[in-house]
């Protein structure tokens, strides 16, 4: 029994990390009717990460609309680079250009709360640390040998890691990382830095897809409608079926 | 006007047998009256049909076949075009319904023994239908062109270089190129969007014909021709329609509910029905961490995986299936129905269920020692399953099968 027991943990356990390599992720609060949220995630997306990250499958007029943003505002204080209104949100940069300075094409992020979800965008978004021996001087515990500068920086700060020993299983000592903490505070502090980070993942949420503000807001409706001709066929059968027995 | 219609009907009747058919497909079709929840996976299966035909010819309006363009014309239609989310969810949702209504039909069919005697062809005629809708589904799932599409199929398609000597040029052929590429798409496109469902639809036709001709089985496992009134109805049949159909009126009803609420509030399922790594578009140059297929491929590629040998893992895998076009000959049990068969055979088929199950779970999990261990265990439960069938099959069976229906 307790074999199975251990055995069922390590299958069940390897799972949980493979995706957040061993680092448990912090959920983020998403909550696609705060408006206000969304605006400031807008806000901080075009701000620190539009210019290198492209999100190709946004179109401005969409944002406007569904954030309640009057167009006029977006082209004034979002839009940077000459783009019109129903374009997509791209960038200048050119690839060839980006492999050059980072090593990597930075991705486009129009759907990547689908595919790392966005606890983990949270997550990664807070693990930033210092590490002389990276290019950009920085690390991430979620993502390690992360290619991207911490642009955040000033409004975070900086984070150091804080080691600790731990015994493994064949009796050696491993120093790993137990946590971060601010070595050199930025714009922010911690509360208003994960605010700030929770509206920018909510964003990216809304981005992923956005018709689900619509398909939210039209899927009861059906279903009810579904429940009431469930009902009507219920009787219905009821009714023929009185005389078969 | 009734007089009028009537005229009409004559009209066409003279030159074609719409009466004919109508009486002998459903109001004259006498099935047994004694159908429980479990037959309405039929008439669900022809609804999930339907509905991937229909919007996946909306889907056809504004996809784009390239893998320059693939990808983000599903985005395009999920973004851009008026409802084009809900078409593409509905697809890709019923993509999932339809491998749970037709999983459960067949289940249904084992336990009560529908595909026995004389029935078989029944059963052939749908195997072949899930052969071909997992042929569709396959090539679907690389049209979005992500890189689960993408690295899902390069592994399934190198599963045929494992042939010895035809091997890698049947790949080859399959591909239309060294690597998965836009040749690939375009011929998977041709494949999903015409070729395969023109012959679902004709199986579709053929299955019905021939369940029509040797008549429904029931739970009770009885045949309900062998009493009939003097007019010559069964006296346990009642008329399909009206009966069934407003009954499976009211399985569609419940259908709706779930597939309306997966569709509105959690159409990838948790990463089941539309994989996270999907929203990635496909990138030939780099391979995903874990690749694993959707989920009603996964007992499959368990069993796959659970063979050290990579030939002899295919040759599992396909015997896996093919092993299901023989049940009707495996099953020596007089009885048809789960009622009145053996404590030997009920076992079995738990101990099946389970296999199936379990094989299912670990096809989606990544490699490990344990996991590779359960799916050894599962898939020796699986074919014993049918290879030992001949022999526990008739183990205790009840003597006592009733004639007829009986009232509760």
């Amino acid at each position: 029994m307790k074999k199975l027991t251990i055995a069922l943990f390590v299958l069940f356990s390897s799972q949980l990390f493979a995706a957040s390599g061993g680092v448990a992720l912090e959920s983020a609060r998403v909550d696609l009717n705060d408006k206000a949220s969304l605006q400031r995630g807008a806000k901080y997306f075009v701000n620190y990460c539009l210019s290198c990250h492209s999100a190709k499958q946004l179109r401005y007029s969409r944002m406007a609309t569904d954030l309640e943003i009057p167009p006029e505002l977006v082209e004034l204080n979002l839009m940077f680079t000459g783009e019109k209104i129903l374009d997509g949100m791209t960038i200048s940069m050119r690839p060839e250009d980006a492999e050059k300075w980072f090593g990597v094409n930075p991705p486009d992020l129009s759907l990547i709360a689908r595919s790392r979800g966005s606890d983990w965008l949270y997550t990664y978004l807070k693990s930033f640390y210092v590490d002389e021996s990276r290019p950009f001087g920085v690390n991430n515990t979620l993502f390690p040998k992360v290619g991207m500068p911490h642009v955040l920086a000033d409004l975070q700060g900086l984070q150091k890691a804080v080691y600790k020993d731990v015994e493994l299983e064949d009796g050696s000592v491993r120093s790993v990382i137990d946590h971060l903490e601010i070595s050199e505070p930025g714009r922010m502090s911690v509360e208003e830095y994960d605010e700030a980070m929770n509206d920018l993942v909510n964003f990216l949420t809304y981005m992923g897809e956005p018709a689900q503000l619509e398909r939210q807001k039209l899927g009861w409706k059906v279903l009810v409608f579904i429940l009431i001709m469930l009902l009507v066929f219920y009787f219905l059968k009821k009714e023929y079926w009185k005389d078969i027995h | 006007m009734s007089g009028m219609l009537k005229n009409a009907l004559g009209w066409v009747d003279d030159r074609f047998p719409l009466t004919k058919v109508w009486n002998e497909h459903l109001a004259k079709y006498y099935a047994p009256k004694n159908f429980n929840w479990m037959y309405y996976f039929g008439s669900l299966a022809i609804l999930v049909l339907v509905n991937q035909i229909i919007t996946g010819i909306f889907l056809t309006i504004n996809y784009k076949p390239d893998a320059q363009l693939a990808f983000d014309s599903v985005e395009y239609i999920m973004r851009d075009v008026e409802w084009g989310w809900l078409i593409r969810y509905m697809h890709s949702t019923g993509a999932s319904a339809f491998f749970i209504v037709v999983y459960l039909h067949m289940f249904r069919g084992l336990v009560y023994g529908s595909f026995k005697k004389p029935r078989e062809l029944v059963w052939i005629f749908g195997m072949i239908i899930y052969v071909a809708l997992m042929a569709e589904a396959f090539m679907g799932y690389l049209l979005p062109w992500g890189q689960m599409s993408y690295w899902g199929a390069q592994v399934i398609v190198s599963l045929f270089g494992a042939i010895p000597y035809v091997g890698e040029d049947l790949a080859l052929w399959l591909r239309g190129d060294y690597v998965i590429s836009d040749a690939t798409l375009n011929r998977f496109f041709a494949f999903h969007v015409i070729a395969i469902p023109l012959v679902l639809v004709v199986l579709v036709f053929m299955h019905i014909v021939a369940l029509h001709a040797v008549g429904s089985n029931n739970p009770e496992g009885i045949e309900i021709k062998k009493h009939k009134d003097d007019k010559g109805v069964p006296l346990d049949g009642i008329p399909f329609h009206p009966y069934y159909t407003v009954k499976d009126l009211v399985g569609v009803a419940v259908f709706l509910f779930i597939f309306a609420l997966i569709i509105f509030y959690m159409p990838e399922m948790g990463g089941y029905f539309l994989e996270h790594a999907n929203f990635v578009p496909a990138d030939p140059l780099k391979t995903p961490e874990h690749i694993a297929p959707v989920w009603y491929f996964t007992p499959f590629y368990a069993i796959l995986r659970a063979v050290p040998d990579k030939f002899l893992g295919v040759v599992a895998m396909a015997g896996a299936i093919i092993i299901l076009f023989v049940l009707p000959w495996l099953d020596r049990g007089v009885n048809k129905s789960i009622r009145y068969r053996g404590p030997v055979f009920k076992a079995a088929i738990v101990a099946f269920c389970i296999s199936f199950i379990g094989l299912g779970y670990f096809g989606m999990q990544p490699v490990t020692p344990v996991g590779t261990w359960f799916s050894r265990f599962f898939s020796i439960v699986y074919f014993a399953f049918f290879l030992l069938m001949p022999f526990y099959s008739n183990i205790g069976q009840d003597k006592y099968v009733p004639e007829r229906v009986e009232e509760k």
